[in-house]
């Protein structure tokens, strides 16, 4: 029969929920809804959102963008400097390098959102199973986790990448699958504590099986932090992405990805910087932008801060 | 206490095992490998490769292979170099003393900028020199450290030609603290510069939530000054959780940071693994893998034991 639908609970108490201004008639907003009202004052976090939007849409309509190939070189115009025809200058064989940057960027973003899609699924799977079963599960899981942790990352990182190429696909699974443990940890003790609550109880008593308990209640109430997390995860992926190509091992040339930009350009440094400078510069924003944004959400979602109190 | 530290002791074997079994089998698995480069090379025979490979120890089985070199690792020998010829455990002797130097350097610097940035920025919250602290935390947070690396370079030994823009030491000339003093303050600042921001972010929130709670009210309230107030209260509660993140660091202090080793040619154990790692030395890789991954078990140790010991909240059973 019904399994527990109509019983979903807000996310934990109430302050915001009760602060939030009821007039006659009209429904208390939802969680969701407060939480967009918070992040909305963090002005920083607001530009970062902004910015990201921009990066996504300048490097998703690229080919709109730019008249130029990301791939053709130009060996009469070799290292130039930023002009009218080349707003951020040439490479070493002539290609433009704004054009680069951005066919570059869909690159380095795509490695970034879709590795920590990747760990946050991973991560939530195992910390949800080990957080709601507990026993043997919880104890096998962890153990498991407690294993990935004590692999040194870096040096797994590369060997990994040597060893399975060094395609874009490759690069996105070893980044994601060496990033979940710390989302597991956090769902699983999100869990442990959720699946306490007489809601869960609730859903039992009315014939809820575990698989519908778990999605559909506990882990909506689970969100905030692994949304944080996520958004954290992402620039985290982005500098790894680039530090891996930028050893050789990430996204390989021609194909163009801010990091292995910038290991093109490191010969290049004296007499042509500017092609070290925008990659770096990219990379940069972008991060600073996920990590801002990260904050703001994290402010925004956690519902032991009052609806009044400032910014941290 | 006693009784949890000899089964975390007990568990850490295992695990360690397991590690170095996965990355043996990782590492016979790799398509390369040292005797890549002579196919097809019409100087050598086949059974030129077929010998080589027996001297190496290639051609038995992968699981004869491990318990060969676990037998070996245990009493002390760790194999020869496939690409050097000299002894795994020489090599990395060689190197660690490097790596240990940069990074301890690198930590304390971090530190020292860390500390006294992230107690006046919670003591100071919303000031400008808080803002600016907590702008400078996100930026350097945000760069990469190769980025950081090669602009300092760029600057620093390409521009202004202060500073060297690589090695350990200038070649030839004999030992003088001041000469490598100048190598070091390169990578030291590029490491130190990357480890400062997540410190101050650390250190600060903790001691932000340290400040809010009622004893440091109390304190205050019997008029104690804040300078002292932070001193003997806010300051040793804020820095449990810190020096838990620092234990759990201090294994790169040994694996190194790869990256900034390779920029400024640092002759250290990152740098090791990855030449290596670019020559399939499996003897080699073995030998870092291990020291590096029981580092961090035992550090993970050390550091809930230290953490146990600092705060009196914490009991294991």
């Amino acid at each position: 029969m019904s399994s527990g639908d109509a019983i979903s609970p807000p996310l934990a108490p109430a302050p915001a929920v009760a602060a939030a201004p009821v007039a006659a008639g009209r429904r208390p907003r939802g969680v969701w809804a407060i939480a967009w009202e918070r992040f909305r004052r963090h002005r920083l976090a607001l530009a970062g959102l902004g910015v990201i939007a921009l990066l996504v849409v300048l490097t998703l309509f690229a080919p709109l963008i730019s008249p130029y190939e990301p791939n053709a070189t130009d060996l009469g115009s070799m290292l130039e400097g930023p002009s009218r025809a080349h707003p951020m200058g040439t490479d070493e064989l002539g290609r433009d390098l704004f054009t680069r940057i951005l066919y570059g960027g869909r690159v380095s973003l795509a490695v970034g959102f879709l590795a920590v899609a990747l760990s946050v699924t991973i991560g939530t799977a195992v910390g949800a199973l080990a957080g709601y079963f507990g026993g043997w599960l919880d104890n096998g899981l962890m153990r498991f986790v407690d294993f990935m942790l004590c692999l040194p990352t870096i040096f797994v990182l590369i060997l990994l990448a040597t060893l399975f190429g060094t395609n874009p696909v490759t690069i996105v699974v070893v980044i994601g699958g060496l990033r979940w443990m710390g989302t597991s940890r956090l769902v699983r003790g999100s869990f442990l504590s959720l699946r306490e609550r007489e809601f869960v109880e609730a859903a039992r008593c009315l014939g809820a099986g575990s698989g519908r308990i778990i999605l559909r209640h506990i882990l909506p109430n689970s969100a905030g932090p692994i949304i944080v997390a996520a958004t954290l995860g992402v620039a985290g992926a982005i500098l790894t992405e680039s530090s891996l190509s930028y050893l050789g091992l990430g996204i390989q040339p021609p194909m163009a990805s801010w990091g292995n930009m910038l290991r093109n350009a490191q010969s290049q440094l004296v007499r042509a910087p500017w092609t070290a400078i925008f990659p770096g510069l990219m990379i940069f924003v972008t991060v600073l932008a996920m990590n801002y944004v990260g904050d703001g959400l994290r402010d925004a979602l956690d519902p032991r801060k009052s609806e009044g109190s400032a910014r941290r | 206490m006693t009784g949890y530290l000899l089964r975390r002791l007990l568990q850490a074997v295992p695990l360690l095992l397991g590690i170095t079994v996965v990355v043996f089998v990782l590492l016979r698995a790799t398509p390369g490998g040292p005797l890549s480069g002579y196919e097809g090379d019409p100087g050598i025979t086949a059974e030129d490769v077929a010998r080589l490979r027996q001297q190496m120890g290639l051609d038995v089985p992968t699981p004869v292979q491990y318990v060969r070199w676990l037998g070996a690792f245990l009493r002390g020998d760790w194999g020869w170099s496939l690409v050097t010829r000299r002894p795994v455990l020489e090599m990395i002797a060689e190197r660690l003393p490097n790596t240990l130097l940069l990074m301890s350097v690198a930590f304390a610097v971090s530190l020292l900028l860390a500390i006294p940035l992230a107690v006046v920025s919670a003591t100071r919250q919303y000031s400008l020199f808080d803002h600016a602290a907590t702008l400078f935390a996100f930026v350097g947070n945000s760069l990469p450290t190769f980025w950081i690396g090669l602009m300092l370079v760029m600057i620093f030994s390409v521009g202004l030609r202060w500073l060297p823009a690589g090695g350990m030491y200038t070649l030839g000339e004999p030992f003088s603290v001041a000469d490598r003093l100048r190598y070091l303050i390169l990578p030291v600042t590029t490491l130190a510069l990357s480890a400062a921001t997540q410190h101050t972010r650390y250190l600060r929130s903790s001691l932000l939530d340290v400040i809010g709670q009622d004893y440091v009210r109390t304190a205050y309230s019997k008029g104690m000054r804040e300078r002292d107030v932070v001193r003997s209260h806010a300051f040793k509660n804020a820095a449990i959780p810190l020096v838990t993140v620092i234990a759990l660091e201090l294994p790169l202090l040994f694996s190194g940071a790869l990256i900034t080793e390779t920029i400024f040619a640092w002759p250290g154990m990152g740098r090791l693994f990855w030449e290596a790692a670019g020559r399939v030395d499996y003897p080699v890789l073995m030998g870092i893998f291990t020291v590096a991954a029981g580092l961090v078990i035992l550090f993970n140790l050390v550091a809930d034991v230290v953490y146990a010991r600092m705060d009196p909240r914490i009991a294991y059973r």
